[in-house]
């Protein structure tokens, strides 16, 4: 029994540290933030290595999952005589929700568990010591351009990923089971609106990029400095950046679409 | 060197193809290219009952949309409801005679105001009012006067 408490208390303990130092950490980077106006090409860098190259996943996919709404909300909708709403139905599911999740998911599976491997084996390989001994700030110079470029990045791709999105239920709705042009769009135009569905997924979509970020980063600077250790960070970065942008779109949504 | 040109070249083009994305979305999936305040005059409507009237439902004449609804309100004195209908400025030529109803599109679709022009010579101008209306079918009162009517012509019959 004290055995438990103790284990209880000890993992909660543990918690409040690692959110402690992530907070202090999150904090760090804020600051090194004002050094990248001098040396913007390091976030230029970062954003072909961040956006530019996760891309191609988040065309494919959001391709994908437009043409799956398509083809799944035409054979719902066409039971009511309803099929005109199917613009509807596919823009708003990806503006409000679809785009700005999926394409955090996608982008921590890509590009999050790429920037903890990567500051991670810099740590575990000294790089970031040899830095300080040079007298060069490891947080602004490796760690901010990476966090500006995931928070620039995020939004840009989320709204790709909705527009190839509402390209791909286009093709599937208008293009192979012939629902109306004039009324896909007009419908959609009817219903949608720009600040409060279009607006407010950009909003998500730049909360969700700082989180991603910010857990992407944090974990390969706080990983133990072995293989062992920085393949566990990876890992705990992918799952703990999926929860906690499932987590934060339920509260964000709750506040939002009343 | 050559590194950072294609570097720099595919960032901008990923930027510039995202503010694109924001853009379709805005201008080609969202209302903000039909909500943009247009140039017009305003004119009111008194109804008894607006139904499920809503802001920025369209105005039409003759199936075409000439105008908005701008504000709901409601005068406390007559217990009417005061509907106030933004038309675009090339319309202006709705004689003073002119007759507004709120419609439902299709059978469970959205409610609008149509105007039926009258045969006056004179136009509506800014602020004017819209004296004849018509107020909105509210499905429950149509079917509960049909079985009203249907159940005392039954009573009738049966007492001859």
């Amino acid at each position: 029994m004290i055995g438990w408490i103790r284990y209880l208390g000890r993992s909660g303990l543990h918690f409040f540290e690692r959110l402690g130092r992530g907070s202090i950490f999150f904090f760090n980077v804020l600051m090194g933030l004002p050094f990248l106006f001098f040396r913007f090409r390091l976030v230029i860098q970062q954003l072909y290595v961040v956006g530019v190259l996760s891309l191609l996943i988040i065309i494919v996919s959001g391709l994908f999952v437009g043409m799956v709404l398509g083809l799944q909300g035409y054979n719902t909708l066409v039971d009511f005589g309803a099929e005109e709403s199917l613009g509807v139905m596919v823009a708003l599911s990806l503006v409000r929700e679809l785009g700005p999740v999926v394409s955090a998911l996608l982008f921590a599976g890509r590009a999050g568990s790429a920037l903890t491997a990567e500051i991670g084996l810099m740590k575990a390989t000294e790089q970031l010591s040899g830095m300080e001994m040079m007298a060069v700030d490891p947080m602004s110079r490796v760690v901010a351009p990476r966090f500006l470029a995931g928070v620039i990045s995020m939004p840009l791709l989320a709204a790709i990923f909705s527009a190839i999105g509402v390209m791909g239920g286009y093709f599937v709705g208008v293009g192979l089971l012939g629902v109306d042009t004039g009324a896909f769009w007009s419908q959609m135009q009817a219903k949608i609106s720009w600040s409060d569905d279009i607006l407010n997924g950009v909003i998500k979509s730049v909360v969700f990029g700082v989180v991603a970020t910010w857990i992407a980063v944090f974990e390969g600077y706080d990983a133990i400095p072995t293989s062992e250790g920085v393949s566990r960070a990876t890992t705990r970065t992918v799952v703990h950046t999926s929860l906690a942008i499932l987590g934060v779109d339920f509260v964000l949504t709750a506040l939002m679409f009343e | 060197m050559i590194q950072t040109r294609i570097v720099e070249i595919w960032v901008g083009l990923f930027i510039a193809g995202g503010i694109a994305a924001l853009f379709v979305l805005a201008m080609k999936v969202s209302n903000i290219s039909t909500f943009s305040k247009v140039e017009g005059y305003e004119l009111t409507a008194r109804f008894e009952n607006v139904g499920g009237l809503k802001k920025t439902a369209p105005v039409t004449m003759a199936g075409v949309r000439i105008g908005r609804v701008g504000d709901i309100t409601f005068d406390s004195t007559t217990y009417e409801a005061i509907v106030h209908l933004n038309i675009e400025k090339q319309y202006d030529k709705l004689p003073t005679d002119t007759t507004a109803g709120i419609f439902t599109a299709g059978l469970l679709g959205e409610q609008y105001v149509s105007l039926e022009a009258g045969g006056e010579e004179k136009y509506l101008a800014n602020q004017d009012e819209i004296k004849i209306t018509q107020s909105a079918l509210v499905l429950e009162q149509v079917i509960g006067q049909f079985l009203f009517s249907k159940a005392s012509e039954g009573g009738s019959s049966n007492g001859n």
